[in-house]
């Protein structure tokens, strides 16, 4: 077996040094009963050869984003990542390391950790960011767990625009730790009231911006409302390139930004791994989730970093920590860093303008189609179209003639009525000839 | 300054300069600055055209003020990052001893397999037809953790061990809800020997954590077991084997006084390594139980993450699992992402989990094979109690002759006397060239060194890992301290003042002074 440098000789040698006659003395702790003579019911090992011939063929049977005009988008987003990024992060020394317990030998780590918090702060324009969560979606369940700490309330208000799957995910986490979730009805045109549902009760209310319909959505006003009634402001987003050119959560007033990074520098991977970018006001961290990374010095005065602030932690803190996370999504941070840095203030914003600008050119196209309407007063790289009859379908038949045209609202929300609904992205991969195929196979089904 | 633990926070004394160069770098010793210094907001280093003028639909809502990052070109960002990689201790450069950790080799096949375009360049809300292989390898995924663990059904959604613990106690919770019971029992029970990560996740969901007492070896005793199971008790949570590196002996008998008394046994699969192929957590008793695809499966750390923790369960709490999970029907695979009509408790990530942790782990599973797995378990155990052995005359194992499973566990015993603590012990190591193993855990061991070599260590590298403990324990009890008060002195930094981090958290770059808008480009 290629990975298990023991020789026979070896383990024969070892043992008598250990003073044991065979290996199974070793597990004499295991009742005898429940001890495995051998191997289970699974196949043997493999060359290297024969794995990849058979994961390759699993991994032919799916259609790869870049194979075909490609417009999915609802909460993780095709955007072109540069080669270097996924070279640096497969050098050994960021991708074979452990969190950085022994910061003297894990500098590059901290350091890295330490300009992604910086990063993800001046992105959402917020005081202070963390180390990174496992996505957008925890995240934000961690954030309201975070504002019933803070306001000692327990109600959470969930705006209609929310990812379905986010607010899936902070219902069951609220339901588990029996605190109150008010969700207001999926909100395709961004019209609900949701200051009117904000109460002295309330502990915080969750807006998603841009929406889970794309729809761009103020904030001031909604945090004014919040903070007169003593409740916090969580911001969520699922497509961080949008903050190179929407305005971010800290300049409306947010208290808690949750945010889904993979956009920046991360592979749609089917779901997973992901980066959860979490960003506060200075005066919660205290009450924050999560690794924080800190500059201090060393013993000989020189600048360096260290994991800090982990009496927050189950580590230290145990059934009184604010969370209990402990691995997080280092790698996926750090190519969110690397990415970052290639793009720079100027290269972020020219690529939100690059995704605003294909995604104004591919609603101006789908609006001619006839039975298409495009819903969104306004949007930045994604936008809610009504088809006649069963979106689901039309995606379908879509994919059936080599076009991935988008999300039926209807996987997210089965039975909310809105089975006419079609969630489209577009970003800067995708080019006038996958928009005119797209545009063409709309036209074709019926 | 100690902590509680006996583990000094911040440098003890300032140890001798070396002399300085004019860049401050010497030799392959490099410094590097952060990107916000040697960065620049019109700098990119993404060749991207500006869009042709067009009408904008951003409403009243384009930003307007400053974001403040700093970019750097292609070639710099290269240098950037490789310099700061270069101040990383990492498995693939030497032995990472980090107990409860395993850091085994990460098989580079398997980082290939995940970015095949069809695993890495697929999209979670695809049309189903269009990822069969992807469900496939979900659900093929998942029968190799049930047939490893004996058990019914398997929650693969997790991103990491916590999740994992928090969605198997979600599980528990559900059933118990089921039952009518959710507001009579209330209680985990949770021994003092374990992870932080299990009594934080008890509570994160409202359960009480009640502490059971262990023997002196971390072990739970059949006896306080069920003097500590009372009527409001829905669940005990144990690492098995233990946070000490012991294989819990009454494992069955405690599970089974668990079930008659109404609860479920939660196990932290955290130290699952051990025993993969040997025994199944299943035909244990365990009810539920977390898998860390990037311990166990060796889906790298990546310098702390990303994870996987899927969780498996047993017949009772199968119906209980969260969405989404694969169904398969003939040639066929679907994803239930609803839970409508069914048992199931809710959701705990969008999505379906770590798909590129699953390719991982499975191509490491496949690569290994049943016979595979099993010796590598049998390995991982084989290499701790020889570094145990091996150490015990030098070092003052945790339990004296007693075989451990796959770490061995010593306390401080052996420095009494000496005026060093396990932390000097612990970075004088890393001058050695070695990274240190997990200190001062478990809790219940003073001053605790707990080494897991993992399979993946030679033995000739093992015999160089003891003979370099063994010459600095030596150096110990000989009074020659200086080779540990100062440690590390030849790391890219000396101890980090973690107090002065603490107290006064610097948490992100600032510019020194304000500055106005940046240049732009534009």
């Amino acid at each position: 077996m290629r990975y298990l440098p023991l020789t026979p000789g070896d383990r024969q040698s070892m043992m008598q040094r250990v003073g044991v006659a065979g290996i199974d003395e070793l597990f004499a702790d295991i009742p005898a009963d429940k001890l495995l003579r051998a191997p289970l019911d699974l196949p043997r090992a493999k060359s290297e050869l024969e794995v990849s011939r058979m994961l390759g063929a699993l991994a032919g049977k799916n259609v790869a984003a870049s194979a075909v005009p490609f417009f999915v988008g609802a909460g993780a987003y095709k955007h072109h990542v540069p080669a270097s990024v996924d070279h640096l992060i497969q050098r050994s020394e960021f991708l074979t390391s452990y969190t950085p317990y022994q910061p003297e030998i894990a500098q590059g780590t901290l350091q890295c950790l330490f300009e992604f918090q910086t990063q993800a702060a001046c992105l959402t324009a917020m005081e202070v960011a963390n180390a990174s969560m496992y996505d957008g979606s925890t995240g934000t369940a961690e954030a309201v767990l975070m504002a019933h700490r803070i306001t000692r309330r327990s109600k959470a208000v969930l705006s209609g625009g929310l990812h379905p799957h986010y607010a899936d995910v902070v219902r069951t986490v609220s339901h588990m730790a029996r605190d109150e979730v008010v969700s207001l009805p999926p909100d395709a045109r961004a019209s609900e009231d949701i200051i009117a549902r904000i109460d002295n009760d309330t502990s915080c209310v969750v807006v998603q911006n841009p929406d889970f319909f794309g729809n761009l959505r103020d904030l001031a006003a909604i945090a004014d409302a919040c903070h007169a009634h003593g409740a916090l402001l969580i911001a969520v987003f699922t497509e961080a390139v949008s903050l190179g050119l929407v305005t971010p959560p800290g300049d409306m007033g947010a208290d808690i930004v949750a945010g889904e990074g993979q956009s920046i520098g991360n592979a749609l991977s089917f779901g997973g791994p992901y980066v959860g970018l979490f960003a506060t006001r200075r005066k919660y961290v205290r009450q924050m989730p999560g690794r924080l990374c800190g500059q201090t010095v060393d013993s000989e005065g020189r600048r360096g970093f260290v994991l800090t602030l982990s009496t927050r932690e189950q580590h230290i803190r145990r059934e009184k920590a604010t969370s209990n996370i402990c691995t997080n999504s280092g790698l996926c941070a750090l190519a969110f860093t690397i990415h970052m840095t290639l793009l720079g203030e100027a290269g972020l914003k020219r690529l939100a303008r690059v995704n605003h600008a294909n995604a104004v050119k591919l609603a101006d196209m789908l609006a001619r189609v006839a039975n298409v309407e495009v819903l969104n007063d306004s949007f930045f790289n994604e936008f809610t179209i009504r088809v006649k009859g069963d979106a689901a379908g039309v995606i379908e038949k879509l994919a059936a003639g080599g076009v991935l045209g988008g999300v039926p609202v209807s996987r997210l929300l089965p039975g909310a009525g809105l089975d006419d609904l079609i969630v489209v992205a577009n970003t800067e991969v995708n080019t006038d000839e996958d928009r005119e195929a797209f545009v063409s196979a709309l036209q074709g089904v019926r | 300054m100690l902590n509680n633990q006996g583990r000094p926070t911040a440098p003890s004394e300032a140890p001798r300069r070396a002399r300085k160069t004019f860049t401050s770098n010497r030799a392959l010793q490099i410094e590097e600055a952060l990107i916000f210094e040697i960065g620049d907001a019109c700098v990119t280093g993404v060749d991207i055209d500006e869009p042709a003028p067009f009408q904008p639909r951003l409403g009243a809502h384009e930003r307007t003020s400053a974001i403040g990052l700093p970019g750097l070109s292609e070639p710099e960002t290269m240098r950037h990052y490789v310099r700061l990689s270069q101040k990383n201790y990492a498995i693939d450069s030497g032995p990472y001893p980090l107990g409860s950790c395993t850091m085994k080799h990460n098989p580079r096949l398997n980082e290939q397999m995940a970015r095949l375009p069809g695993f890495g360049d697929v999209h979670p809300l695809q049309p189903q037809s269009t990822v069969q292989g992807a469900l496939e390898l979900i659900d093929r995924l998942a029968h190799y953790l049930m047939t490893l663990t004996g058990t019914h059904a398997v929650a693969m959604s997790p991103k990491a061990g916590a999740h994992g613990e928090m969605c198997g106690m979600m599980a528990i919770r559900a059933a118990l809800e089921a039952r009518g019971e959710s507001r009579t029992r209330n209680v985990v029970l949770v021994p003092d020997s374990a992870h932080g990560t299990n009594p934080a996740t008890a509570a994160l969901i409202g359960f009480d954590v009640r502490a059971v007492p262990a023997r002196d070896d971390g072990t739970l005793s059949l006896e306080a077991v069920k003097a500590a199971l009372a009527p409001d008790v829905a669940a005990i949570m144990i690492t098995n084997p233990n946070t000490c590196g012991l294989f819990e002996r009454d494992v069955v008998a405690i599970a089974e006084a668990v079930r008659a008394a109404g609860a479920y046994f939660y196990c932290d699969g955290a130290n699952f390594n051990a025993i993969v192929g040997k025994t199944r957590p299943g035909d244990l008793g365990v009810d539920a139980m977390h898998i860390n695809l990037h311990k166990t499966f060796s889906t790298p750390h990546g310098g702390g993450g990303p994870g996987a923790g899927p969780v498996v369960l047993s017949e009772r709490l199968a119906p209980f699992a969260p969405v989404p999970f694969v169904r398969r029907s003939g040639g066929a695979f679907s994803l239930v992402e609803h839970a409508r009509g069914g048992q199931a408790f809710g959701r705990v990530t969008a999505f379906h989990g770590q798909m590129g942790m699953f390719v991982r782990a499975l191509s490491y599973m496949l690569s290994h094979g049943s016979d595979g797995m099993r010796q590598a378990s049998e390995d991982a155990v084989l290499n701790a109690n020889y570094v145990r052995v091996c150490l015990s005359d030098a070092m003052s194992p945790a339990f004296g002759e007693r075989a451990c499973m796959h770490e061995a566990l010593f306390d401080d015993e052996w420095l009494k006397g000496t005026g060093l603590t396990t932390l000097d012990f612990a970075k004088a190591m890393i001058d050695e060239g070695y990274h240190p193993m997990t200190v001062y855990f478990p809790l219940i061991v003073h001053g605790a060194m707990l080494i897991e070599p993992t399979e993946s260590e030679s033995r000739a590298s093992l015999d160089l890992f003891i003979m370099a403990l063994r010459d600095l324990a030596l150096a110990a009890k000989r009074g020659d301290t200086e080779r540990f008060t100062g440690a590390p002195r030849f790391a890219p930094r000396g101890r980090l003042d973690e107090t002065r981090a603490a107290r006064d958290p610097v948490l992100r770059w600032t510019p020194k002074k304000p500055v106005d808008e940046p240049k732009t480009v534009e």
